[in-house]
C-alpha cells in the first residue's frame, strides 16, 4: 500500500499528482513526494524494520512506490564501520565510516537512489531508462536496467575514468559521451528528457530518485543503535544526498524511531569545484557556479541544482562545509585505505580531508560521535591514486631473489600504514 | 537581432506547444522582454519580480551559462541559440 499523497513543489508549495515530472510549472522549482505521515507513524515501527531483509526496502513506508519494488533486494543496508585507527589517526574519540563503496551491485550510494527511480520507472510504465551522470549513476542505472530487461541510455562527460566507462559498457546499454562536464551532460539530458520522454532517473523521476538517499540516513541512525550522530559529514555535487540525510534524519525523529538531538551536517568539496562550500564560507545564500577543476569527478558539478537545500540543511543542523584540494584527497584516500582497509573514490578522499580539517579548525569537536560519509569504491578510479601508489618489487620465482629483496627491505625504515 | 529560444515542457503552454520560439533583442533581458509580449505569462515563469533569473532556471546563450557571460546584459546576434533549462540532480 502507498503512503504518499502526492508531489509538492519545494519552493512554492503547488500541489501535483504523482507522475514522471520533477519541475514545478509555477516557479521551475523541485518537486518532492509528500507522505501521509500520520498513517506511517501507525505503521512504522523499529520491530517492524528489523524484522526485514537487510537493504533499503526495509524503510519502506518513507520510499514512493505505490506497488512492490522490483529492484535493489541486495543494494543498501551497507557497513557503518567503527573506525578505530582511523579514529586515532585523526584524534578523536569515535568515528564512524558508512561504507556504500560496497553498495550492491555497482559499489556506491547510487544503487539506492536508482533501486526507487527504476522501480518506480516500471510502476510508470516506461519500458526505457537513462540518467545523466558523473559515472557511478550511470553504472547502477546500466546494471539496474539489465537485471530488470529494460532498454537503457546513459550519458557520461567524455573525460571520465575508464572504471567508470567500462563499468557502464558492460552492462550493454547505449552509452553516450558528451564533450563537456557534467554541467554540459545535464543541459543536453534535460533536452533528451523533454523530447524523448524516457524515464531519466535524476530528472523526470528526480523526485522518486532522491527518496532512495534517505535510506543512506536512516540507516546509519539504526546502525547506531536507533540514534542520530553528532556529527556527520556528507559530500556534495549536485546537491541530493546531503538534504536527503537530513530529511531521513527529521522523518526518523517524527515518525518517533529515534530520540531529537543535535546532529550537525558538514558539506564537504573539493577544491576545484566548491560553490556551495565557497557560499558557506560567504555566508551567502548565493551559489556561484563555477567551472570545475578537480580529480574528484563524481563531484564536479559547478552547477549544483540542489546547492540550495544543502546550504539551507547545513545551516539549520549549525554545521558548517569546507573543501580539500587534489593533493589532500589523494592522500586522504590512502589514509582511509592505510587505516581502515576502505577503497574509496576522490568523493570519498575529499570527504575524509574535510573530516580531518573541520577537526583540526575545531568545528568538530574531538570527543563526540563522527560519521563520514563514504559513497563510492575508488577500484572505479584507480587513476586518481595511480602515481600515489608504490610499485610492486619485481623479482624473478627463486627464493634467492626474495631473500635478497628482504634484506635489502629490512635495512629500510619501516614504512608505511604507520599514519595511524 | 534575432535568436532562437528552446522553450522547456513546462513552459510550452505560453508558447502553444512550440519547443522552439523566435524572439529579438540586444541582450539577453531584451529577448525576455520581447518573448513577454509574444507569449505572455513567459517572464514570470523565467524570472523574479525583481527581473533577476529564478534560482531554479539556468539560462544558456549558445551552451554557456549566462551566469559565466554578462548575466542578462549578456549581447545577443542574430542566429544565436538561447535555452531556458531547469535546474536537474545528480553527481558523488
Amino acid at each position: 500500500m502507498s503512503f504518499v499523497n502526492g508531489l509538492k513543489c519545494r519552493e512554492c508549495g503547488e500541489r501535483y499528482e504523482i507522475a514522471p515530472v520533477h519541475v514545478c510549472e509555477l516557479c521551475f522549482g523541485p518537486l518532492e513526494v509528500e507522505y501521509n505521515y500520520a498513517a506511517i507513524k501507525k505503521t512504522i515501527s523499529r520491530e517492524l524494520i528489523e524484522s526485514r531483509p537487510p537493504n533499503l526496502w526495509r524503510y519502506r513506508e518513507l520510499l514512493p512506490l505505490d506497488g512492490e519494488p522490483l529492484t535493489g533486494f541486495h543494494s543498501g543496508f551497507t557497513p557503518l564501520v567503527k573506525a578505530d585507527r582511523l579514529a586515532r589517526a585523526l584524534g578523536v574519540d569515535e568515528l564512524y565510516v558508512k561504507d556504500d563503496s560496497v553498495n550492491h551491485p555497482t559499489f556506491s550510494y547510487k544503487d539506492r537512489v536508482v533501486s526507487v527511480a527504476l522501480s518506480k520507472a516500471v510502476e510508470l510504465g516506461f519500458d526505457t531508462v537513462a540518467c545523466a551522470s558523473t559515472g557511478n549513476l550511470a553504472n547502477s542505472v546500466a546494471a539496474h536496467a539489465a537485471r530488470m530487461g529494460l532498454r537503457c541510455f546513459v550519458f557520461i562527460p567524455d573525460n571520465l575514468e575508464r572504471g567508470k566507462v567500462v563499468g557502464s559498457a558492460i552492462y550493454n546499454p547505449t552509452p553516450v559521451a558528451i564533450s563537456g562536464n557534467y554541467d554540459d551532460v545535464n543541459r543536453l539530458c534535460t533536452e533528451i528528457a523533454d523530447k524523448y520522454k524516457w524515464a531519466f532517473a535524476n530528472i523526470n523521476l528526480r523526485p522518486f530518485y532522491t527518496e532512495g538517499a534517505k535510506t543512506y540516513g536512516f540507516e546509519v541512525a539504526e546502525q547506531l543503535g536507533w540514534k542520530l550522530p553528532a556529527h556527520i559529514v556528507v559530500p556534495t555535487a549536485g546537491g541530493t544526498i546531503l538534504p536527503k540525510v537530513a530529511k531521513g534524519f527529521e522523518e526518523l525523529v517524527q515518525m518517533g524511531l529515534v530520540e531529537d538531538r543535535p546532529c550537525k551536517i558538514y558539506s564537504a568539496q573539493a577544491s576545484g569545484c566548491a560553490p556551495v562550500v565557497n557560499a558557506l564560507h560567504r555566508e551567502s545564500d548565493l551559489i556561484e557556479p563555477v567551472k570545475p577543476n578537480t580529480i574528484a569527478k563524481s563531484i564536479a558539478i559547478g552547477n549544483p541544482a540542489d546547492g540550495y537545500y544543502v546550504l539551507g540543511a547545513v545551516r539549520k543542523s549549525g554545521g558548517w562545509g569546507e573543501m580539500a584540494t587534489d593533493k589532500e584527497i589523494v592522500e586522504a584516500i590512502q589514509l582511509l585505505a592505510q587505516t581502515e582497509g576502505i577503497f574509496t573514490e576522490p568523493a570519498g578522499g575529499t570527504t575524509v580531508a574535510v573530516t580531518k580539517k573541520l577537526i583540526e579548525q575545531g568545528r568538530i569537536p574531538r570527543d563526540e560521535a563522527i560519521v563520514i560519509s563514504v559513497t563510492g569504491n575508488g577500484y572505479k578510479t584507480i587513476e586518481a591514486v595511480n602515481d600515489a601508489v608504490a610499485e610492486p618489487h619485481q623479482i624473478s620465482a627463486k627464493l634467492s631473489a626474495f631473500d635478497e629483496l628482504y634484506a635489502n627491505l629490512s635495512q629500510e625504515p619501516a614504512k608505511q600504514a604507520k599514519s595511524a | 537581432m534575432a535568436v532562437q529560444v528552446r522553450i522547456p515542457t513546462p513552459l510550452r503552454k505560453f508558447t502553444a506547444g512550440k519547443d522552439s520560439v523566435s524572439a529579438e533583442g540586444e541582450s539577453v533581458a531584451k529577448v525576455i522582454e520581447d518573448l513577454e509580449e509574444k507569449h505572455p505569462g513567459l517572464k514570470a515563469r523565467i524570472c523574479e519580480e525583481d527581473g533577476s533569473v529564478r534560482r531554479f532556471v539556468n539560462v544558456y546563450l549558445n551552451g554557456d551559462d549566462i551566469r559565466f557571460l554578462d548575466n542578462l546584459t549578456s549581447a545577443v546576434k542574430n542566429g544565436d541559440e538561447l535555452s531556458i533549462v531547469p535546474a536537474i540532480a545528480g553527481g558523488l
